[in-house]
């Protein structure tokens, strides 16, 4: 029975869905482009603010658990869709169609975020999932007219489904080995030792996931989809999305005994070195920003892979802290090449050439992407550096001398295209005219969230003390 | 808290000149001058007012320590100390700073204000790494001086022949520094868990940590990540391969501060860090590590010999040099570990005094290439005069500053080493070849051109009268540095000691 307990602890996720419905109707009504994302950002504040109450909620509606886990990644979820928003609104400005479906789309796949970091069961799991999937198609392919934009959500819509029909399989046979669809069921069944059946089963989930987090066999997609998606598409798809899959990812490993195993152990160990120097390793010669990002990021979701692989509270608190430094460091370099690309006209400025000698043009604008880019490196005192260190870290504690030797070589390859951009941008102007940011950015409301951002980083790798404790206090409510 | 300012100034003053850049070039310049001579004189009165006798054992080894909570998660801190040979290499960074910014003020002519920004804050993390008694924070520091220096090859550095080499050059500096640096932080990591298990107190202090009781195993793995990337910075052979083509390309001002100061880093880094902290593994590593400093001084010595580029040459005399340094510092005798600081502020001035020769005649026939140079003594004033001072002393003059440094070195490395000193000796022959060969091709033999050159102005007079006096000074009357340094140095020789009587006496290998 839902109590109205239950409705408190989802009062989140029911706020992000009645602005959804919100505006629909506003849409329907009248088209208005400014008030449609400045009700989709009251929507996101509210539901943000409404999360110390759902935490407070003494216990979780059935199907759903919100831990910590789930405030946690709820909070970072509902940031970024807050950042998504304001940088999206500018680009929007030039886009000719409809705009305003486009923050109907990213509530609808915020609703889904939110349900998949508290799902408890392995139906809400695979309804929010594909809440947050369905949505992203349209995003990605929003600019329609755009081949690449088409390509772009095909792409992921396709591989997307396969990744589903792996998904649905592996729970298949938990569900044909066990009889139980809920996690803590599933916990207490596999206690016992597994059986193939099983650990092909948990293998399957983790195929079907690791497809969403882009890890290296399933990485195919990643570079196509992000650089023909709509830059804020693409920021939502980098930083929602794959957040709030590894925070289930996350919570079925804590919980379940299966993903411990030697042998799935073993698995994602290999996964997580092929995904973090398959990922540096492809980005080295690309020249076009977007996808650079993207081969990034996939390597970023290899070290973080170390976190799911050790395990345990202080793999949780490292996964935690990890996913900070990377939202605040991806929205930053993608809040970038927004700006860049704003108002919408066609193809994104990705390209390298279209940064050369941006210091000189917009100092302000090239000192955040220094920033992020530098945080990506993980250089110290940026936010970057924290997350490296702690990932570092867990693996030294932990022993696994293979995956820290791993985030070395990665880290020392990653240096390469890292440099190769922020040089890029502080190199002489070339002569022939470039796209260029519009001259107000810095006082629009885009422009100015993209240098908080950049503030963020910095302050959170001079001074990590407040988010590790923050990440720590979450960890440990259970 | 005058440490802090210590760090703080140099980094706030690169801000503002940043700022200042749209008030013209010569703002920044000025401001950037102005904060590097506060940064000295702080230090030199530290120095006159402090007491550097060997403290005993109650006394704290520290002059001036600062330390405040920073992440408390993993007992990290703020902490700052400043002893007898942490002054002395933060007024040399002072000192090199001001030189820094004075050799750029004609060199560089666009974007001055960046410029500085950069310049002051390599220097500000230098002092960083000079101060800095956390783990944490000393890799902080390490790291993040790396980024201005970057910007420096890269964006003002001399192009190469084929256009983008300054680019390469500056990115290789760059990944070798930082990945070794990297082997450091997993090192520095694995030692403060190993503590932790040890003690169940998590800490990156430098005092808590010494003496961990590493496993058998794992220790020298350790040691050898902080001895990497300590080799890489200074550089040892097998990890030099940054340095010719970083020299090349930088600027002056990049020059004087590569092979000044950030070299000088990695010294310090072995002195404070790797040889305290590891004091067995390192006397059983010492025969390696002096083989290396051989191999250092003799590979340096030859390829300098071959060299047409004259920074490039000056670069693999560093190499040279720092392979004394090696040597002395894995000796473990007191005299000999003196000696390498002496010879590491010798090697700033007259490293520090040919590259802004170098730069100055750079400035003048536009060419570094020695084969076009030839005959400049004729043409130039007073400068080629300079350019033999700072020759003499790379060689190793007596009454040069070099000469007193190499021959503690040797001195007090025969106990324990007789074959290493022998062969590192014959490399003082070599120094004199390369060094008489410098001074025969860029200044004397045929004239390439004709009609006189401009001589030094004011400005560059002064730079280089400063830093011949200095030469001569620590040269003739080394005493004040050596009492300074004294405790330090006693402290890491008695380390060294601990273990059993020294197991060198063989030599090399």
């Amino acid at each position: 029975m839902l109590t109205l307990n239950h409705l408190v602890a989802l009062l989140p996720l029911v706020i992000v869905a009645i602005t959804a419905v919100a505006v629909m109707l506003g849409i329907a009504w009248r088209r208005h482009h400014g008030l449609t994302a400045l009700a989709s950002a009251a929507g996101l504040l509210l539901a943000l603010l409404a999360l110390p109450i759902a935490s407070g909620a003494p216990d979780s509606p059935p199907l759903m658990r919100v831990d910590g886990l789930a405030i946690m990644a709820s909070t970072l979820v509902l940031l970024s869709a807050l950042v998504t928003v304001a940088l999206s609104h500018h680009y929007l400005t030039g886009y000719i169609g409809p705009r305003e479906e486009f923050y109907l789309l990213l509530l609808c796949a915020v609703t889904g975020a939110l349900g998949l970091v508290a799902s408890d069961h392995l139906a809400t799991l695979f309804i929010s999932l594909e809440l947050l999937s369905m949505p992203l198609y349209g995003m990605l392919a929003y600019s329609f007219r755009a081949e690449r934009s088409l390509e772009a959500g095909i792409k992921y819509l396709i591989l997307s489904a396969a990744a589903t029909a792996f998904l649905l399989f592996g729970m298949a046979l938990l569900y044909a080995r066990t009889g139980r669809l809920d996690l803590a069921g599933l916990v207490t069944v596999l206690a016992t030792a597994p059986d193939t059946w099983m650990l092909a089963g948990a293998a399957l989930l983790l195929a079907g996931l690791g497809f969403k987090l882009s890890v290296v066999p399933f990485h195919l997609w990643t570079p196509d989809v992000y650089q023909g998606g709509p830059a804020p598409a693409t920021i939502f798809l980098a930083t929602v999305s794959k957040l709030a899959v590894f925070a289930v990812l996350m919570r079925l490993v804590l919980e379940a005994p299966v993903f411990q195993s030697d042998r799935l152990a073993t698995l994602i160990t290999v996964l997580a070195l092929l995904t973090m120097l398959g990922g540096n390793l492809l980005a080295l010669f690309q020249s076009n920003l977007k996808r650079l990002l993207g081969y990034s990021s996939i390597a970023h979701f290899g070290y973080l892979l170390v976190a799911v692989v050790a395990g345990g509270s202080l793999g949780m608190e490292t996964a935690g802290v990890y996913l900070v430094t990377y939202l605040a460091t991806t929205l930053a370099a993608f809040g970038v090449v927004t700006q860049l690309s704003s108002p919408f006209q066609g193809e994104d400025a990705a390209g390298l050439h279209h940064y050369r000698g941006l210091f000189w043009r917009r100092p302000w604008l090239a000192a955040v992407m220094t920033v992020s880019f530098l945080s990506l490196a993980g250089i110290p005192l940026t936010a970057g550096f924290i997350g490296k260190f702690y990932v570092i870290a867990m693996g030294v504690a932990d022993n696994r001398w293979w995956l820290v030797g791993g985030i070395v070589v990665g880290s020392a390859i990653g240096l390469f295209y890292y440099l190769r951009v922020m040089v890029t941008l502080y190199l002489p102007e070339p002569g022939m005219r470039r796209r260029d940011a519009s001259n107000d950015w810095g006082s629009r409301i885009g422009g100015v969230t993209l240098l908080a951002t950049a503030v963020v980083i910095l302050i959170l790798g001079i001074y990590p003390t407040p988010m590790i404790d923050w990440v720590v206090g979450l960890s440990a409510i259970r | 808290m005058i440490l802090l300012w210590l760090i703080l100034i140099p980094f706030l003053g690169g801000l503002l000149c940043w700022q200042a850049e749209p008030w013209g070039d010569r703002v920044p310049r000025w401001i950037a001058l102005v904060t590097m001579l506060f940064v000295l004189v702080i230090s030199l009165v530290l120095w006159w007012s402090g007491d550097f006798r060997l403290p005993d054992g109650s006394q704290s080894p520290w002059l001036l320590e600062w330390r405040a909570p920073w992440i408390p998660r993993f007992g990290i801190e703020v902490h700052l100390a400043l002893d007898g040979l942490s002054l002395i290499l933060v007024a040399l960074t002072g000192f090199l700073g001001t030189l820094a910014v004075l050799c750029s003020w004609h060199e560089i002519d666009h974007r001055v204000g960046f410029f500085h920004l950069n310049l002051l804050w390599i220097l500000g993390g230098v002092v960083g790494v000079f101060l800095a008694l956390d783990l944490f924070l000393f890799f902080l520091f390490w790291e993040m001086m790396l980024v201005p220096m970057y910007f420096l090859i890269a964006l003002w550095g001399h192009s190469g022949s084929a256009g983008q080499t300054r680019i390469r050059a500056a990115t290789r500096f760059f990944i070798y520094t930082q990945a070794s640096g990297l082997l450091m932080l997993v090192a520095i990591l694995a030692l403060v868990f190993v503590h932790y298990t040890n003690t169940g107190v998590l800490s990156f202090s430098y005092e808590v940590l010494l003496g961990t009781d590493v496993p058998d195993a794992l220790a020298p793995w350790l040691m050898l990540g902080f001895f990497v990337a300590f080799a890489v910075k200074l550089p040892v052979v097998p990890f030099h391969g940054w340095l010719p083509d970083a020299h090349g390309q930088a600027p002056t001002a990049g020059s004087v501060d590569l092979a000044g100061i950030l070299l000088k880093t990695a010294a310090y880094g072995i002195l404070r860090f790797a040889l305290p902290l590891f004091p067995e593994e390192s006397q059983a590593f010492a025969p390696v590590a002096m083989t290396l400093g051989l191999v250092g001084i003799v590979y340096g010595a030859v390829l300098a010999c071959g060299q047409q580029d004259i920074k490039r040459l000056i670069a693999y005399t560093s190499i040279s040099h720092m392979g004394f340094v090696l040597i002395a510092l894995y000796s473990g005798s007191e005299l000999a570990i003196q000696g390498a600081v002496v010879l590491m502020v010798a090697h700033a001035f007259s490293s520090a005094g040919l590259f802004i020769l170098s730069g100055q005649l750079y400035e003048r026939i536009h060419t570094r290439d020695m084969r076009f140079m030839g005959g400049l003594w004729g043409r130039i004033p007073v400068l080629p005069g300079f350019t033999l001072c700072f020759v003499a002393a790379s060689l190793g003059m007596p009454a040069t500053a070099n000469f007193v440094g190499e021959f503690m070195i040797l001195f007090g490395t025969f106990p324990t080493a007789p074959v290493v000193v022998v062969i590192a000796s014959a490399g003082l022959v070599l120094a004199a070849v390369y060094s008489l060969l410098l001074m025969q091709r860029v200044h004397f033999g045929p004239a390439c051109r004709e009609g006189p050159l401009p001589g030094p102005d004011l400005r560059e007079y002064g730079m280089m009268l400063a830093l011949v006096l200095l030469v001569l000074l620590v040269g003739l009357y080394p005493q004040p540095l050596l009492d300074t340094a004294a405790a330090t140095s006693a402290r890491v020789a008695e380390l060294f000691g601990n273990g059993g009587p020294p197991v060198l006496a063989g030599g090399a290998d």
